[in-house]
């Protein structure tokens, strides 16, 4: 057995720039006139963490949506392991998803089943493992997380950060290649959201996984992560390393990170002037 | 003129407007029964995911299914004896108990608590699971919440109902015996012997057990169509909740129309 502070990266990180994921001039949006994304283009090499930030509303999560075949792109290519997402028929999408588990921003834990039994859902779903090793695999990936003691509760019997840490090993519950994170941050206590983010890390180096991580929380991000993207309204604005962001003079960037209330980033959704308004 | 004229167009575009989300509506509840249908397979296989969803429909809609049965056959009796004692024919309140209950009152009444009841569970399960991002964590997972959620859910309504209406009808008779015999005085086997001679087997008791189980594909139906196709809101899932529980309600009362036309031609005629 072992535990979350046991973890560490392992002797050799993977430093391949092979990527598992890209998006090629991918524009998408839910209706002709509203587009949501337009024309973005990026990469994640295998056994990176990329976070993908941008204000809410910018299109991060329909990026998530994407990638695991929830959506299909109007333009451009989506590529896993260089295989297009748009194309694939029932099958290929299912054997797609078989492959990446992804955290929900609120966890989106089963309610009727305990905790156990949520970790235990995906392998009982696509694995003929007998009971005994699900029960000792289950241990291990909520041993992982530190809620090995909250195996036999209910969803509605946690609380935010351990929800969401739960939500967490089950993610990881198949060892998926690719994992796809969505605000795992959002609304955590400065504790539960500093084991989440060095969960994220050591999880995807002890796994050997790729991951993708949506937020916009700026410091725990730079924290962890080896590569970011900026998007806003549906483009990718800036883009580069934890150092090259750290020392960035793009207005954009510098926004974001220095958390201005207005900027490239208006604070005012579009509407017509004051005087207008008020006449 | 003109402005009538505008009325006019606006009232009959809205019609039509109505009319078209109506028929898109009923397409794609009937391409969802086709998906059940060809996703029922896991719940054959995996009868533990249907016997839990016949736990939660079924057991658990057994106190308020044989409570009304019981009262249901007790005021029948109560009132079957006002009208038949005029007649002299109170010996015959067993045939108007039985053949009220199990042609009728029975597949009816028990499908309008099942509707309320646990069909209405149903949605609004579903759509909290659909609010929660449970359907999309369970697609994302490469599981079919067709197969996994909503196909076990199907059955289990299917399964239950007839059952219920078993029982409510055999509680409804025991309802009126106690009416008629224990409080009224109605000699008992003349209760139960003309019961038995005018209550045909194939004619009566198939014929409401056919009614519950097409009420019963019915309700399950609705209810998990509308609890899948709810608005990820509370209010969309409350909206959808009424909705499925008015529709099954009205699909029970139109279907059981229709069904007594074709079931009981022949004494129509």
């Amino acid at each position: 057995m072992f535990s979350a502070a046991d973890f560490s990266p392992p002797a050799t990180v993977p430093t391949t720039c092979e990527p598992l994921v890209e998006l090629k001039d991918v524009s998408f949006g839910y209706t002709r006139t509203r587009k949501i994304l337009s024309g973005v283009t990026l990469t994640v090499p295998k056994g990176k963490l990329v976070a993908v930030m941008g204000g809410s509303g910018c299109g991060k999560t329909t990026i998530l949506r994407l990638l695991c075949g929830q959506h299909r792109a109007n333009s451009g290519e989506v590529l896993v392991s260089g295989q297009s997402v748009a194309t694939m028929d029932r099958e290929q999408m299912f054997a797609h998803r078989r492959r990446l588990g992804m955290l929900f921003q609120f966890g989106a834990l089963f309610t009727d089943l305990t905790v156990f039994d949520n970790i235990a859902f995906p392998m009982r779903e696509h694995t003929d493992l007998p009971d005994d090793i699900i029960h000792d695999l289950v241990l291990m990936k909520l041993n992982a997380v530190g809620l090995r003691g909250a195996a036999r509760l209910k969803p509605s019997e946690l609380s935010g950060g351990m929800a969401r840490r739960v939500a967490l090993a089950r993610t990881i519950a198949l060892d998926p290649q690719l994992a796809l994170y969505d605000e795992p941050f959002a609304g955590l206590d400065p504790i539960s959201l500093s084991v989440v983010g060095q969960l994220i890390r050591k999880l995807n180096d002890a796994l050997g996984m790729t991951s993708v991580l949506v937020t916009h929380d700026i410091v725990e991000s730079m924290k962890i992560v080896d590569y970011i993207y900026f998007i806003s309204e549906g483009r990718v604005v800036a883009q580069g390393d934890v150092p090259s962001i750290k020392a960035s003079t793009d207005p954009f960037v510098r926004q974001f990170v220095d958390g201005e209330p207005d900027g490239p980033v208006r604070f005012h959704y579009s509407a017509k002037t004051l005087a207008e308004d008020f006449a | 003129m003109n402005a009538l004229l505008s009325a006019i167009l606006v009232f009959v575009s809205r019609v039509g407007a109505a009319v078209l989300f109506g028929i898109s509506r009923i397409g794609y509840a009937t391409r969802f029964f086709l998906a059940i249908l060809t996703h029922s397979g896991t719940s054959l296989m995996r009868p533990r995911l249907v016997i839990r969803e016949v736990y939660q429909a079924g057991v658990l809609s057994l106190i308020i299914v044989c409570m009304s049965g019981l009262f249901v056959g007790m005021v029948l009796a109560l009132q079957g004896y006002e009208t038949l004692s005029r007649y002299g024919a109170s010996e015959s309140m067993g045939v108007l108990v039985a053949t009220a209950l199990v042609r009728e009152l029975g597949p009816v009444v028990a499908g309008l608590l099942f509707a309320s009841r646990a069909g209405s569970a149903m949605t609004a399960e579903i759509g909290l699971m659909k609010t929660t991002e449970q359907l999309a964590a369970m697609e994302v997972m490469a599981v079919d919440p067709i197969a996994r959620v909503i196909a076990p859910r199907f059955w289990g309504g299917v399964i239950s109902l007839p059952l219920l209406t078993v029982l409510f009808s055999t509680l409804g008779v025991f309802g009126g015996f106690l009416v008629a015999v224990k409080l009224i005085g109605v000699d008992s086997g003349a209760f139960w012997g003309q019961m038995q001679a005018a209550v045909d087997w194939r004619y009566g008791v198939m014929n409401g057990v056919i009614k519950s189980v097409v009420f019963g594909v019915a309700v399950s139906l609705i209810s998990v169509f509308e609890g899948y196709d709810a608005d990820p809101t509370a209010e969309g899932v409350s909206a959808a909740t009424t909705r499925a529980v008015v529709t099954s309600a009205l699909a029970i009362l139109a279907l059981n129309f229709v069904l007594t036309v074709f079931m009981f031609r022949g004494e129509i005629n």
